[in-house]
């Protein structure tokens, strides 16, 4: 028996969110990333004696919006309570957070995985708490200490253990990502760890209803990292208990360069937290208007884009999926339609030519030199016979460098499609001619030597020739002869 | 030498040119240098207090001057002072300095009066006998060898001494008011959330308030009128309007119902505590007010309670001590955790650490729901006693300690009969009423008696009405 078969792998994810507010959750400082160290500080997040939290709503609000997109119920009075423990990246000894009554509990997502059914991963909690700074390491005199990110506010977004593979971990983390983007509360970079994830993982012999025992890893910092990592744990539990050992309870620090997960040292972990109401700060009380009005402002989330994509635009669900993974992507192909009725080709443009150009490029759609009108006009230039393409597609290349329209590009090069009967026949007449050999081959029923007339008419024509006039054209002349 | 009973008085003298408040802040530092010997301040501001004396003088003399114009005030130092040590008496914050200014410290200022130094009390303001400090213990101005009370005993003392015209204090279980009892001043501690925290060191949050100590009603009514009011900087502070408590003392000669709870007057009082109560209240029967005796049973948990409660919050408002970013830190340490171990070993007081021990433990992981959860229980049905009681009367009338000032070193070899001190004064901090202690004579030695008032919350103009005419009682 395989392991896939024996064990059954349990997986729980906590996914924090760094929001996009202007300020801080407790302070006004600001909450960009990116300042110079400890430039954006002050006596609040730097945790001085006296100072006391006042809490930013909109940190309120973005919990709301992302409970509403993954179907939580929202708890109208919430605790905010302190995570107390030592590290020198928390100035008040103690992190603001959330334990009992979180803002946001019950919900769920969808995820799809190629050739699988769609799986419900059910959400326990989301609640706001405040980030902590950076220790930076190997600095000339030692570590040091930025306090820029000190009180700039998370959301901690908790599975329950219903995930059960790290192809399915990823899964759902793409799809997170994707929702807090939509919604605009975060940019979703794992990378630059605004969007950060730590697994919970063991596993169990198939079938059975007891879970084994957990470890957690921490310090994946790319979707790719979420999945090898989890792999890594699954793969290594399994061989302590195919070995006839026992999982011991930790966590593991993920590697990405050596591509393995290593145990923090024990005494980092045996905590306490001690977690407590915090008396600085009241309940938060959300009233029936500020839900309803945060409900309204919700903006069209990626179900609703695919819906719309597949039933209006008539797309296959494939391509409404790929165009809605960001919701950057989607709105231009939105705007893309509305300047042509051609929507399959606007998707495949899109699909094809704008995505290998952000990859090459390694750019947004935001930089993206086309506009979604111009990109229309080169789609409707096709529609309407103008332009092949082939053409097209070297029109394409041109719009990305000179920055002008299809149209201009389309007349200045003198690209408009050959069309005419009258003046393809003339043409095709000429090369005949210029072939005697080929013609003899084709007229015997060669089909080959059929495509090496057609290429020979494209090469005269630079490529103009509409290939579907010039295919029966001399399609006609040969039966002719 | 002083020529004036509050500050009203002090403003007239000095409009009138009778009082220079040059002289006047002279007078005070004078004091302050003469009997340094009580300890009452960590620091003295003489140049910056000359200064301000000077620049308030003349806006006096313009016509623009604040509120307070020319009020010398001394401040507790866990209150921050922009530019200044803020030390908390404790050796971790010997040499911090503040880069802010507390809220209730600003709207002092922001009215003109002159800041003339911080004052000593117990470290992080915990204690009933301000020996807790690592800046020495203060003194009794009536007996050097007595305690002032504590924690804000320093403020008590430069009240008491002629060393200011009036003081900031904080009270979480009593350390306005019965430093106040055991140094002969009125002291006011309002209700929770009256008067911003911003900028206080905390000790136990939902329990600190910041009050004046003065030497008259009428000054503790100016006092609170500015520091009192909503601040965005305290999310628990209260929205509801302050009211202008002189010129309400100036119109009412209402009959006041006053309540007389049993449970404040059982074993342990100080006989010739007692009978200065009773005899007030004899006093108070007899100008018309009605006396009623009413109960508040879960007094005889409050001592529990208050503690459990404290410590919780002491163990988590004391973590940012830890020798890291500011403050001191021991030498010498190998590792992270040593060097927060030694630090906080080294540099936290004797009573601070129990607190935060203890604090931890009632925290800690399967002993949170049998104390913290139980005690936040017990501090509901304390809060229901005093709504019921309040139903019926308009104030309290209780001592305000169970004794008059004790010997210094008396007590502090036993943290309960210390804790004990604390009896009467836990209960309006449990519940976030407001009470007051007003003097009312003094025992055999000579050593003040102090009696408390306490109202229901917002009802600090009760506390201000009583105090008058006590006030008037014992002229």
């Amino acid at each position: 028996m395989n392991k896939e078969y024996r064990y059954e792998p349990v997986i729980g994810l906590e996914v924090h969110a760094q929001l996009l507010t202007n300020t801080k959750i407790f302070c006004g400082c600001s909450a960009k990333f990116g300042a110079a160290p400890n430039t954006n500080v002050c006596p609040v997040c730097l945790g001085h004696p006296g100072v006391l939290p006042v809490l930013n709503e909109r940190v309120v609000e973005f919990a709301m919006k992302m409970g509403f997109a993954v179907n939580c119920s929202i708890n109208q009075k919430s605790i905010i309570a302190r995570k107390n423990y030592f590290y020198p990246d928390s100035p008040k000894g103690y992190q603001i957070s959330q334990f009992e009554l979180p803002v946001c509990e019950n919900g769920h997502v969808i995820v799809s995985l190629k050739d699988k059914e769609p799986k419900k991963i059910r959400i326990k909690r989301i609640h706001i708490e405040e980030d902590a700074g950076k220790s930076v390491h190997d600095l000339p005199y030692g570590t040091g200490i930025d306090l820029n990110r000190c009180g700039t506010p998370l959301i901690e977004i908790v599975t329950e253990p219903d995930i059960s593979s790290a192809e399915e971990a990823a899964a759902y983390m793409m799809k997170i990502r994707q929702l807090v983007q939509y919604l605009g509360i975060c940019d979703g970079n794992m990378e630059e760890g605004s969007l950060r994830c730590d697994a919970n993982v063991s596993i169990r012999p198939r079938g059975s209803e007891t879970l084994g025992t957990k470890t957690e890893i921490k310090n994946m910092n790319s979707f790719r990292n979420v999945e090898k990592a989890i792999l890594f744990e699954i793969n290594r539990q399994h061989e302590i208990l195919e070995d006839g050992g026992s999982i011991i309870q930790q966590t593991l620090l993920w590697d990405a360069d050596a591509e393995e997960a290593r145990p923090m040292r024990s005494k980092e972990e045996a905590h306490d937290y001690r977690y407590f109401p915090d008396p600085d700060l009241l309940p938060v009380i959300i009233s029936d208007s500020w839900l309803s009005s945060v409900r309204e402002s919700l903006p069209e989330l990626p179900a609703s884009y695919i819906d719309r994509f597949t039933n209006v635009f008539g797309l296959p669900v494939y391509d409404a999926e790929v165009l809605t993974q960001e919701k950057s992507i989607a709105t231009y192909f939105d705007e893309v339609c509305k300047f042509t009725t051609d929507y399959k080709s606007a998707s495949n443009w899109i699909m094809g030519e704008v995505m290998r150009i952000l990859k090459e490029q390694k750019i947004e759609i935001c930089s993206f030199p086309i506009t979604a009108e111009a990109l229309a006009e080169l789609i409707n230039l096709c529609q309407n016979n103008t332009i092949s393409i082939k053409i097209a597609r070297e029109v394409f290349g041109y719009m990305i460098v000179e920055k002008k329209t299809a149209g201009q590009i389309v007349k200045e090069k003198q690209l408009v499609q050959l069309s005419d009967e009258g003046a393809i026949r003339t043409i095709i007449a000429e090369i005949l001619t210029k072939f005697p050999n080929e013609l003899e081959e084709l007229k015997s029923g060669k089909e080959k030597v059929f495509g090496f007339f057609v290429g020979q008419i494209m090469k005269e024509t630079k490529g103009k020739a509409n290939p579907q006039v010039v295919n029966t054209v001399l399609r006609a002349m040969v039966t002719e002869l | 030498m002083i020529q004036y009973d509050n500050h009203r008085q002090k403003l007239a003298l000095i409009c009138s040119g009778q009082l220079s408040l040059q002289e006047n802040v002279e007078f005070f530092l004078s004091n302050i240098k003469k009997q340094s010997n009580l300890n009452a301040f960590i620091s003295v501001f003489e140049e910056q207090a000359r200064k301000q004396a000077s620049l308030v003088a003349s806006k006096i003399a313009q016509g623009n001057a604040g509120k307070l114009a020319g009020m010398v005030v001394a401040v507790k130092d866990v209150l921050a002072l922009e530019g200044e040590k803020l030390t908390c008496a404790s050796a971790i914050l010997a040499n911090f300095t503040s880069i802010y200014t507390a809220t209730a410290v600003q709207k002092l200022i922001d009215e003109d009066a002159v800041i003339i130094g911080k004052t000593n009390c117990d470290e992080f303001a915990m204690g009933s006998s301000n020996e807790n400090s690592a800046f020495g213990a203060v003194k009794n101005p009536v007996n050097a060898e007595y305690v002032p009370g504590g924690s804000s005993g320093g403020s008590a003392v430069a009240v008491a001494a002629y060393m200011c015209d009036v003081a900031l204090g904080t009270d979480t279980g009593g350390s306005i008011r019965q430093p106040a009892s055991f140094c002969g001043v009125v002291g006011l501690k309002p209700t929770y959330s009256r008067v911003s925290r911003y900028g206080l060191t905390a000790f136990a949050s939902s329990f600190d308030t910041i009050g004046p100590f003065a030497r008259s009603i009428d000054d503790v009514a100016a006092v609170m009128e500015v520091i009192a009011g909503y601040d965005d900087r305290d999310a628990t502070s209260s929205k509801i309007a302050v009211e202008n408590y002189i010129t309400e003392l100036s119109l009412t000669s209402d009959v006041l119902r006053i309540g007389v709870p049993k449970e404040y007057f059982g074993e342990g009082l100080q006989p010739e505590v007692r009978s200065a109560i009773t005899s007030i209240l004899d006093k108070l029967r007899e100008a018309g007010h009605q006396i009623q005796e009413v109960s508040l049973p879960s007094t005889r948990n409050a001592i529990a309670t208050y503690y459990i409660l404290t410590m919780a919050e002491v163990s988590s408002n004391l973590e940012r001590f830890d020798g890291a970013r500011y403050g001191e830190r021991a030498e010498n340490s190998a590792n992270l955790n040593d060097m927060y171990c030694n630090s906080r070993t080294e540099k936290l007081g004797k009573e601070v650490k129990r607190r935060i021990l203890l604090g931890t433990y009632v925290l800690s992981a399967g002993y949170y729901d049998a104390y913290y959860r139980k005690a936040q229980q017990v501090r509901r049905l304390i809060k229901e006693d005093f709504s019921r009681v309040f139903s019926q009367v308009d104030v309290l009338v209780t001592p305000t300690a169970p004794t008059t000032a004790f010997r210094i070193g008396e007590k502090s070899t036993d943290p309960l009969e210390m804790y004990l001190s604390d009896i009467y004064t836990t209960s309006a901090n449990l519940a976030g009423i407001p009470g007051m202690s007003i003097p009312v004579g003094s025992d055999n030695n000579g050593l003040p008696i102090g009696l408390q008032i306490m109202a229901n919350e917002f009802q600090e103009l009760e506390l201000l009405k009583l105090g008058s005419v006590i006030e008037k009682i014992m002229r």
